[in-house]
């Protein structure tokens, strides 16, 4: 069958099981929105700026796993993505971004719109392709879409000139595609995973660590059923939270810069730690001089490079997550052994002493409402079943430690890169993937205005989104950092003259409730989850200046955090 | 304790590669002290070779961020075993009178050539490792030299096993 590039695109859209393409039209992708418009079976869904279109198509990504579709422009429409992009590489998430180019003829003659797109995201991609040759296109998408979402995936770029569009060429669906330089080892070396799993049973202050490798890798299942099997105390970093049952007695909370004071305090102090899908990021480890002092550390990983980066190891095993946790459940079945439970008892009657800490208790009295109890009433009213996507700052922090996670996949915020804007777009596309389900994005007053324009997009869709806003008139975390550090300099951390956040809303076409007492926090919840099909924004007035806490403050170890 | 490295990579012959390869230096803030490359028998593949110097931890980022790029096929750090390691030096040196000869008979004792005379000038080439490179270099009177130019260091393995896909 002969088509054109733009059609090809299409065509190979909708054999690849593409469902959603998140974008913005421009001059060099005319041909591939004609051809979109041509047909029914991908729905395209018009943002209102690139960036948003990256984030929504990541957003879709994080809740299901498949890989995301965002389609720009040249030049802006490119640097626009650069951002959402650069956010779904620093979280390892899956993601395939067309951009248009000018005519091949007119590349690197600095044509109107033209910008050299392949080399401005080659840092913040997995890979990237320019497309030269029509007949090339096929299986340069397929090539993509398998890049991007094997091994350890990521985002690929695939920059593709208005000329090659329009020329024809002979389409076949691309069933397989084989890259002789890339080839991720999937499974576990059977060595190293006896060697793990004699060290776990051998242990006596045992610490599960586990990132967002496990949700990626699909490995919540087997995680949570070697955890309990083995009676080991589990943290989860920002980007693994829900990988195992919150809930779940097991569960020590968040660990790092903001996690509770018994999961950095059991890392502190255990004599095995067992690292998954993580990969010991500054903001987990603290001064790294000091990091888990006692222990010998397993680390699973997918990504070699990942394995021994920040902290040596003892047992590397590469590999996906869910298959090694799986041969080591298999293997500990098999020789019928258990760890030693006395040694285990004794560790976490330890741990519970830490636990009575209660290090992320608050002021339940005040007669200004806390931002933690918002998230906790909001975890109450959604029956914890909702998903969750943030933005960056204290709020993000608050609903990691307050939103308790069952699930995996239902938090969905921007750990590595940390972009303020993430959290509204990234709800839309988790509504595109989860037409039924209940999706808040918790926000601030700073951070909801750098994607504030997407309220437009959430209108023409009818997104049922709520957005949580933790309205305290500061960069919250900038200002707890300049409360902390800066002997309380204030430096543009006020945000002066805000808008009125109900009457925006209500000029977007969706409903606003403003609340400003502790009492009304609950029903104004139960309010908005009322509106089945309405977007409503729900604009909380929060204590000025509460503080995340715990703290580790830069340069100190995960047993010296600032409490409450 | 930090140690100069050779990385001999096989990768696609395709645009950008070599971008791929010197952007990962520079982004991760590792240093390339030199850099080869050029087409292999095979044409859909290039060697890259580049010397770098760093601890066995480094090193070991190095190796595995690079093996991490899609189109890198191989490779290997020669340094790890025998191996023979070769540069070649183009040096412009300004000679008159006897030291006309002095350079010659340097040029010989180095195993170096001749290879463009003028009344004032010779351009001496000289191949072998850095390290005789360098020290030519040092033999001959720095107010005497016009210019040099390096290739940068290239390198393969002794014995019968090739860096092959």
């Amino acid at each position: 069958m002969e088509l054109t590039g733009a059609e090809i695109i299409v065509q190979f859209l909708k054999d690849e099981g593409v469902k959603h393409v998140f974008g913005y039209p421009g001059g060099a992708v005319l041909h591939i929105y004609d051809a979109l418009y041509r047909q029914q079976d991908v729905e395209h869904i018009l943002v209102r700026h690139e960036q948003a279109a990256t984030h929504a198509a990541d957003g879709y990504a994080r809740s299901t796993g498949k890989t995301g579709v965002a389609l720009v422009t040249s030049g802006p429409g490119a640097t626009n993505a650069v951002t959402g992009i650069a956010t779904a590489y620093m979280d390892s998430i899956p993601m395939v971004v067309l951009t248009g180019q000018v005519p091949t003829s007119l590349i690197g003659n600095d044509a109107f719109q033209e910008v050299d797109s392949v080399g401005i995201t080659r840092p913040c991609v997995k890979h990237n392709f320019l497309v030269k040759e029509v007949a090339d296109l096929a299986v340069t998408l397929k090539k993509a879409f398998h890049i991007a979402s094997t091994g350890r995936p990521g985002p690929v770029v695939v920059d593709i000139p208005k000329d090659v569009t329009a020329a024809k060429a002979e389409y076949v669906y691309p069933e397989k595609v084989h890259i002789r330089s890339y080839n991720p080892v999937v499974k576990g070396h059977s060595g190293q995973i006896r060697k793990a799993v004699d060290m776990l049973l051998g242990a006596q202050r045992p610490m599960i660590y586990t990132g967002g490798g496990v949700i990626l890798g699909g490995g919540s299942e087997a995680l949570t059923e070697l955890t309990r099997m083995l009676n080991f105390p589990i943290t989860n970093t920002l980007m693994g939270l829900g990988a195992y049952p919150a809930t779940d007695r097991q569960f020590l909370g968040m660990l790092g810069m903001h996690g509770t004071y018994e999961a950095n305090m059991s890392m502190h102090n255990c004599d095995v730690l067992f690292a998954v899908g993580a990969r010991f990021d500054d903001r987990v480890t603290g001064n790294i001089e000091k990091f888990c002092p006692y222990a010998k550390i397993i680390h699973i990983d997918i990504d070699p490079s990942s394995i021994s980066k920040n902290v040596r190891v003892d047992v590397p095993i590469v590999g996906n997550v869910d298959g090694v946790l799986r041969d080591m459940i298999a293997m500990i079945r098999d020789q019928n052994r258990l760890p030693n439970a006395e040694a285990i008892g004794d560790w976490w009657k330890q741990i519970e002493e830490w636990r009575g800490k209660h290090c992320l208790n608050y002021d339940h009295e005040s007669d200004r409402i806390k931002p933690q109890y918002v998230i906790e009433s909001l975890y109450e009213v959604t029956g914890g079943d909702a998903f969750v996507t943030s933005d960056v700052g204290q709020h993000q922090m608050w609903a990691a430690q307050f939103y308790k996670f069952d699930k995996p996949n239902r938090w969905i915020n921007s750990g590595g890169l940390g972009t303020m804007g993430f959290g509204l777009p990234a709800a839309m596309g988790v509504q595109f993937a989860n037409p039924g389900a209940t999706v808040a994005c918790v926000t601030g007053e700073g951070s909801i205005q750098m994607c504030i324009q997407e309220l437009s997009t959430c209108r023409q869709y009818a997104l049922p989104i709520k957005i949580i806003a933790l309205n305290n008139r500061y960069l919250g975390m900038v200002r707890q950092w300049q409360e902390f550090f800066y002997q309380g300099r204030y430096a543009m951390s006020y945000m002066d003259a805000l808008p009125d956040f109900v009457k925006l809303a209500e000029a977007y076409g969706h409903v606003g409730i403003r609340v400003e007492q502790p009492g009304d926090v609950v029903n104004a919840l139960k309010e908005a989850m009322a509106h089945k099909d309405r977007l409503v924004f729900l604009d909380f007035i929060t204590d000025q200046t509460e503080n995340v806490y715990p703290m580790i403050p830069a340069g100190a170890g995960l047993n010296e955090m600032i409490l409450v | 304790m930090s140690r100069r490295h050779i990385i001999s990579i096989l990768m696609e012959n395709e645009a950008g590669a070599l971008s791929r390869v010197a952007g990962l230096f520079s982004a991760r803030g590792y240093n390339i002290e030199s850099l080869t490359v050029a087409p292999t028998v095979d044409p859909t593949m290039s060697r890259l070779t580049l010397v770098t110097s760093g601890s066995e931890p480094i090193i070991e980022q190095i190796t595995k961020q690079l093996n991490k790029l899609i189109d890198v096929v191989k490779l290997i750090d020669l340094v790890e075993s025998a191996h023979i390691e070769r540069e070649i030096l183009l040096l412009k040196v300004r000679v008159t009178g006897e030291y006309r000869s002095e350079v010659m008979r340097l040029a010989e004792i180095f195993r170096g050539r001749i290879v463009d005379v003028t009344p004032e000038t010779f351009v001496v080439e000289v191949t072998g490792s850095g390290e005789k490179i360098d020290a030519f270099i040092r033999a001959v009177d720095p107010e005497t030299i016009i210019e040099s130019a390096r290739s940068g260091v290239t390198g393969i393995a002794r014995g019968e096993k090739g860096l092959i896909p």
